[in-house]
């Protein structure tokens, strides 16, 4: 599975204009009051904009000196913007303080625009510092030729090109020097980038740009945008996410509402918004008002009456048939080693249904001027949603702007654009701005949630009790299927598609001596909801069976469980790795593991109803590996089966580490959420939607249940995979194997409750 | 009509008496800084102060700030807000930051009676704020040194 590769033209917009420009430096837009982003573009043309250089899209330097990075992806917590900045800074030489960044509203010029599947870094690394490098020779070059000296003599660094005792500045470069020059696509990957003991800002530490004004009340979401004329709007959501139809509507109890103006019933003709109305009023909370008075009769759609029970039980009764699903890996022959096994071990491992619950709810500000459509979200995937938003406004996709802002809360819940939609529908029909804001219980109900999941193990031994071969099937709601098909990967066996995103994890890098994996869609999951992509997405529940399974294991061979994965982390074959992503393969996973295990004190005595558990995980994507190994600490009240996290190590291995205490964020952040998917959150289907709509029920994890934190990243110059999701992945398997040390109760259920 | 005062300034809401008091700061007086996440007062995204008590602007009406003093992220002036706002960027606590202005004004209210809070202290005083990116460590590591600094 190589999904970062498969991205369609990420690195199409290498090239290079090579041109000078004069006058402005950028068109503006629409200007919203107070948006930051937009700030920064003001800030940057402040200063002496005579002249600019711009060798590629990605970044520009102006007469004064100011080097504005073009960031294309969305800022949602991860301070990408920072991190990618770093990377062209350090290779272009450029003074840190020069730079500013500005996050960039949807333009063909960007290429395809999605910010997820800890991609960012990795997918943009070989393109940012080829472009920081370009910029980096040409301003050489044009200064040299301005200090009247061999480029060879010359040293780039703080904005500067210096030759001996004299120097000048990219400033004074950008307004008197030739910047005219073009690079071929082969040129342009022939410049030399820095090697990693040269690197001034990759790697250092640094105060990420979107923290000040996040921390004064400053940064923009969404949310907080407003257009002049525009309406409120709350979505007045149906009984299923599909195939209800809307008989009757009655506002007439509405109609008193001071500041209620009417009802619209919204039809898509991408099919993606189903039996919608929204009401429409002067404020939001004349619409909230309104939303709870008007009366809607619907026909409900056919899966008004499934249950959690339901999907768990169509995802059991498909894993258990041999003959369902597409195959994902088929090593050896696990056929043979099942007939021929003197023994087997069976386990069935499950998760609950999961929300996103983003803290910003829903929303999106919409307006049609001068033949466009103006969208004003925060979002993920634009590439995604703008083909889908063209269908339902029947528009091109050149007519459909995304404008971005920051974003309170992605973890996947913004790849999909969906509420921009009825938006966008209601704006055209009433012919002025409208601002959709979802209330948090409609947020929930119409939320991609993470489908819950069903996985079958069954290991075979023989007579002596060693392993022979393990058959893994998954099954659950695929959201690749639903919003980005052609992303389906086919099977190993040429038979079938299967959704790498469902599935990924399932081909760890244990050797094993035979081994098949079964990605499994479970249609009565389809039919009922949209499964979403969740933070850490596949290997977030995948791994949960991957690692408790194999602490199973363990202990019936009468094994440590971290030397029995040891023995199992070799390196050999197709676990050796390949460059430049995998260099070093599983022997980094166990470098890592056996740097956690010291670490953690593992093997040391432990206090009664206490326990260590362990488990590892390769990040989101085999060819994209980020190996996290984990060791949770938990105590279990004897009496309550209270579980408490005390404490949680990882050792992280994500090649270079370009903001390190950015890193450190994500980490902490991921996998905190690990322990709140484990032990505290969790829904289910009740009548065709979710059941648990706002905090009252469902409950992530809050400051008195965060356990203590000790991650290290390991010291690595290879290629920078991903961060912002691994560490959530081994968490839930650590502590479902602590539980069990601590009890000897085996937990197979997420959310655990023992 | 609801007169107020708002970060030190006289301030009237044309809004009916029941709108909640989040929406008449953040769209008729246009003070963003304030955010909504739950609406039934969970979440504490909303978190302003009201004569220097924090409360949950999305759940209280707007005639409960009559005659009273609200003050909000952008208002927050008082030594442990300063301190509080730098110990954030000291500690680069936000991620995403949509919870941070609620943080924020839940945390002044704890330095303001508690100079010199315990852990526990902090646990217990914040613990109604969730943090969807679970900074928390940060969260409560800035607090701690905001409380050095006050």
């Amino acid at each position: 599975m190589a999904i970062a590769k498969t991205l369609p033209n990420v690195s199409r917009r290498t090239f290079l204009v090579g041109t000078m420009n004069t006058g402005l430096v950028m068109s503006l837009g629409t200007v919203l009051p107070g948006c930051s982003q937009e700030q920064a573009a003001l800030d940057f043309s402040g200063g002496d904009a005579s002249a600019t250089f711009s060798p590629t899209v990605w970044f520009e330097i102006d007469g004064a000196g100011a080097v504005l990075v073009n960031i294309a992806k969305a800022e949602m917590g991860q301070h990408v913007g920072t991190a990618l900045a770093r990377v062209v800074a350090d290779e272009l030489g450029a003074d840190w303080d020069a730079i500013s960044i500005k996050h960039v509203d949807t333009d063909p010029k960007w290429g395809y625009m999605v910010t997820g599947g800890s991609w960012s870094v990795h997918t943009t690394w070989q393109q940012l510092c080829q472009a920081g490098a370009a910029g980096r020779t040409v301003l050489r070059d044009a200064g040299a030729n301005l200090l009247g000296v061999s480029p060879d003599d010359c040293t780039v660094a703080d904005s500067t090109v210096t030759a001996g005792d004299q120097s000048i500045t990219f400033a004074e470069i950008v307004r008197n020097g030739d910047l005219s020059r073009s690079f071929t696509d082969e040129a342009l990957a022939a410049l030399p980038i820095k090697p990693a003991s040269e690197r001034r800002f990759i790697g250092k530490d640094t105060a990420a740009l979107d923290i000040p004004e996040k921390s004064r009340g400053a940064a923009v979401y969404g949310l907080d945008t407003e257009l002049p004329g525009m309406v409120y709007a709350t979505p007045l959501i149906p009984p299923t996410r599909y195939g209800s139809r809307i008989i009757g509507i009655d506002d007439t109890a509405a109609r008193d509402i001071p500041g209620y103006l009417k009802t619209v019933e919204i039809t898509d003709p991408s099919d993606t918004i189903q039996g919608w109305a929204v009401a429409v009023g002067e404020s939001f909370p004349a619409v909230m008002k309104a939303a709870e008075a008007i009366e809607i009769n619907w026909e409900a759609g056919e899966t008004a009456g499934v249950s959690e029970a339901d999907i768990l039980d169509e995802g059991a009764r498909l894993a258990a048939d041999g003959s369902t699903g597409v195959l994902v890996v088929d090593d050896g022959d696990v056929a043979e080693a099942r007939a021929q096994a003197a023994s087997t071990h069976n386990a069935t491992y499950r998760t609950a249904t999961a929300l996103h619950f983003t803290l910003e709810p829903q929303n999106a500000l919409v307006e049609f001027n001068d033949g466009k459509c103006h969208i004003h979200a925060g979002n993920q995937w634009q590439s995604l949603i703008l083909p889908v938003l063209a269908k339902a406004l029947e528009m091109p996709e050149t007519d459909i702007v995304l404008h971005q802002y920051y974003l309170g809360g992605g973890f996947g819940r913004r790849l999909f654009g969906d509420q921009m939609i009825p938006a966008a529908l209601a704006a055209r029909e009433l012919g002025q701005p409208v601002k959709l804001v979802f209330q948090r219980p409609d947020d929930s109900r119409f939320d991609c949630v993470r489908s819950a999941s069903v996985q079958q193990f069954d290991a075979s031994f023989d007579a002596d009790g060693a392993l022979t071969g393990i058959e893994h099937a998954a099954a659950a709601g695929w959201p690749t299927l639903s919003m980005a098909p052609a992303f389906l990967a086919p099977g190993v066996d040429g038979n079938g598609k299967f959704d790498t995103f469902s599935i990924s994890g399932g081909d760890h890098w244990y050797t094993l001596p035979a081994h098949r994996v079964r990605a499994i869609n479970n249609p009565l999951a389809q039919r009922t909801f949209l499964p979403g992509w969740l933070r850490a997405v596949g290997p977030g529940w995948v791994g949960w069976g991957v690692e408790s399974f194999m602490d199973e294991l363990a202990e019936r061979a009468g094994e440590d469980p971290i030397e029995f994965r040891l023995a199992r982390l070799d390196s050999t074959g197709k676990n050796a790795g390949t460059s430049p992503n995998s260099v070093g393969g599983a022997s980094r996973l166990a470098n890592v593991l056996k740097d956690v295990r010291e670490r953690s004190g593992w093997g040391r005595d432990m206090p009664e109803n206490e326990g260590l558990g362990v488990a590892v995980c390769h990040g989101q994507e085999r060819n994209m590996p980020t190996w996290v190994a984990c060791v949770a600490h938990v105590a279990v009240d004897p009496n309550s089966k209270q579980v408490t996290v005390k404490k949680l190590w990882q050792s992280i291995d994500c090649g270079t580490v370009v903001h390190p205490d950015g890193a450190l964020a994500q980490a902490e952040g991921a996998a905190l959420w690990g322990v709140s998917l484990t032990l505290h959150e969790g829904s289910a289907f009740v009548d065709g939607q979710v059941r648990d709509r706002n905090l009252d029920t469902y409950t992530p994890l809050r400051m008195a249940d965060v356990p203590e934190l000790d991650i290290r990243f390991m010291a690595s110059t290879e290629t920078p995979t991903g961060l912002g999701e691994p560490p959530l992945i081994p968490v839930p398997p650590a502590i479902g194997n602590a539980i069990y040390a601590a009890t000897g109760i085996r937990a197979r259920d997420l959310p655990i409750r023992i | 009509m609801t007169e107020f005062t708002l970060n030190g300034k006289a301030v009237q809401s044309e809004s009916p008496n029941d709108t909640p008091l989040l929406w008449v700061i953040r769209d008729e007086l246009k003070l963003k800084g304030t955010k909504f996440g739950c609406g039934i007062a969970q979440c504490g995204a909303c978190t302003v102060h009201i004569d220097g008590a924090p409360i949950r602007s999305c759940s209280v009406p707007v005639s409960i700030a009559a005659g009273k003093a609200i003050t909000t992220i952008e208002g927050l002036d008082s030594p442990a807000g300063e301190a509080l706002k730098a110990a954030w960027v000291d500690n680069q606590v936000p991620q995403c930051g949509y919870c941070q202005s609620g943080q924020i004004m839940q945390a002044e209210n704890l330095l303001a009676n508690n100079p010199n809070p315990t852990d526990e202290d902090i646990i217990t005083h914040m613990t109604g704020n969730l943090c969807r990116c679970m900074a928390y460590t940060r969260i409560k590591q800035a607090i701690r040194a905001a409380s050095e600094e006050v």
